[in-house]
């Protein structure tokens, strides 16, 4: 088990499997909300499915329309279950509060090294904890 | 604000902002009079929602990102509404859902009785909202608030449709990022060693810059000619593209860097990194790497919105010539210079060639192209980036007198100057 500690973003609590990207991610243009996956081509995550998932990423890129798509993931039920994002912006920020799951920043490890694709993740954002048993996928 | 004193919309703004600042660790809100987002541009989830509870309901949700049901005030502050997909000049033209112009239509009614300037285009800067030096505003669009830090001085982070929903009935946004002095300073210092002193060279400069400093502030000197308007509409919305670039100085010229040491505030002034020939031929590869086939369907001009003198040089290119019969030419721009265009005798030159103005529009926003299209030619580097994953066409980026020869012919020819 390891443990990170980080800063809240949106508070509250949600568990699941990582998606981790090396890359940033961008929103509008780089995501179908409708299907809830990357869709940046020559992206690391091209094709992959963010539903339900930790979604774990460096930082947000792209049109200002980030926070639009991402929005439109949970009107769609298409959303991340968590969000871990290395380096905050206004369009990561406002990304993650509509649409509202829990979310944590400024991690004291750099979570897109730590946390690996598959290892399931509990995101307690509420008290900036995360907690991540590698490799263990719980079905 | 947030206790529902002036109304459950503004309790419902100041709610949003509230969490927004939370989210930035940022416990202040600046004042701002002048906010640029969207409300009018339709879209699936927001044709759903204004079937089931009008525009009001649309707002709520999208805007202000509230589940309770409010009226839409009048705004507090001056707000302007940014591009569209299409607007009625599209109508028999372009190959988009005349619902979706009707819809807009009709929001535009809604939200021009709320005070709302339909501005309708990328580029507010062109038509009349120019913020003063200083000035803190709450905009969106990349390309525009990199305009509006860099060029003018005024002070924007990249804000979302939600944040300026509840700017514009707050009149406040998180005093976080580029509102900040600390902030604002450069970051890398690029060395400019090839000629720079054309709009293609301008825009290819800026795709190399936002490369380099991502997210944060590059300063730029060297062998830079005196760039206009357009060249520095077209180096920001490169920049905004490449990395993630809402600020930037180019000493001499750019209003907070009257100097290099003033440009990075005072602290030691970083090792420049170079952009010469190499460089520039490697992005001018780079934008052109999703092109094979040279037969060319589609030329795209004007993103962000055309300026009038690049109207002006556009149908100079095309005056006397016939676009080639597979081959179509659209220049967005602004509805209100399409008026300068159409009384400037330029829109009749252009559409006697072949090709059309499009007021308000964006083919990346509406994802719309003319049908069947599977190559296209551009003068943005912008498009050029995008458009390929938006639409799965192929790309070739160009200057102005390519795209139109290309516009003619049939076939692109483009080669580096």
């Amino acid at each position: 088990m390891i443990t990170l500690h980080g800063r809240t973003v949106v508070p509250g609590y949600a568990e699941g499997e990582a998606l981790v990207s090396p890359e940033p991610i961008s929103g509008w243009g780089g995501i179908d909300p409708a299907a809830g996956r990357i869709i940046e081509p020559r992206h690391a995550l091209h094709g992959m499915s963010f539903t339900g998932k930790v979604l774990v990423f460096p930082s947000a890129k792209g049109s200002s329309g980030w926070s639009g798509f991402f929005q439109s993931t949970r009107l769609l039920g298409t959303a991340p279950a968590a969000m871990v994002i290395t380096r905050i912006s206004t369009k990561s920020a406002l990304g993650a509060v509509v649409t509202r799951v829990p979310a944590l920043t400024d991690l004291d490890q750099d979570p897109c090294l730590i946390i690996r694709t598959g290892d399931w993740v509990r995101v307690d954002a509420t008290h900036g904890l995360i907690e991540v048993k590698p490799g263990t996928l719980e079905a | 604000m947030r206790d529902g004193a002036e109304g459950a919309a503004t309790a419902a703004a100041m709610d949003l902002l509230i969490r927004y600042g939370d989210a930035l660790a940022c416990d202040r809100l600046c004042d701002v009079r002048n906010v640029a987002g969207t409300m009018t541009q339709p879209s699936p989830v927001k044709e759903r929602l204004v079937r089931e509870g009008g525009w009001d309901k649309a707002f709520a949700v999208i805007n202000l990102d509230c589940d309770t049901d409010i009226e839409v005030p009048a705004m507090r502050v001056p707000t302007c509404q940014l591009q569209h997909g299409f607007g009625p000049d599209a109508r028999g033209v372009v190959p988009y859902p005349d619902q979706r112009i009707a819809l807009q239509q009709d929001a535009e009614s809604f939200y021009g009785r709320r005070g709302v300037n339909i501005l309708a285009t990328c580029t507010p800067y062109q038509v009349g909202n120019i913020p003063v030096r200083g000035e803190h505003i709450a905009w969106m669009e990349s390309s525009a608030v990199i305009y509006a830090n860099s060029v003018l001085g005024a002070r924007t982070n990249c804000e979302g449709t939600a944040s300026a929903g509840a700017a514009s009935l707050t009149g406040k946004i998180p005093c976080w990022g580029n509102h900040r002095d600390e902030n604002r300073y450069g970051t890398h210092l690029i060395d400019v060693r090839t000629p720079v002193d054309s709009f293609l060279d301008w825009g290819m400069l800026g795709y190399f810059a936002g490369g380099v400093a991502g997210e944060e502030q590059p300063v730029i000197t060297g062998a830079l000619g005196r760039p206009d308007l357009a060249d520095l509409k077209h180096f920001g919305a490169a920049a905004a593209t490449s990395g993630g670039v809402e600020l930037y100085h180019i000493p001499g010229i750019t209003p907070e860097a009257p100097a290099l040491e003033a440009a990075f505030g005072g602290a030691r002034i970083p090792e420049p990194i170079p952009y010469g020939p190499a460089e520039r031929r490697a992005v001018y590869e780079t934008l052109n790497s999703a092109g094979d086939r040279a037969d060319v369907d589609f030329v795209l001009l004007g993103c962000p919105h055309a300026s009038v003198d690049q109207v002006r040089r556009a149908a100079a290119a095309l005056d006397g010539r016939r676009l080639h019969p597979g081959t179509e030419l659209w220049l967005m721009l602004p509805r209100a210079l399409r008026d300068v265009a159409d009384r400037s005798g330029y829109t009749e030159v252009i559409e006697r060639a072949g090709g059309r103005l499009l007021g308000d529009s964006c083919p990346a926003m509406s994802r719309v192209a003319p049908e069947g299209t599977r190559v296209f030619a551009t003068d943005s580097a912008k498009q050029a980036h995008y458009l390929p994953a938006i639409l799965g066409i192929e790309a070739w980026f160009g200057t102005l007198e390519d795209c139109v020869d290309a516009a003619v012919t049939g076939l692109w020819r483009g080669r580096l100057p």
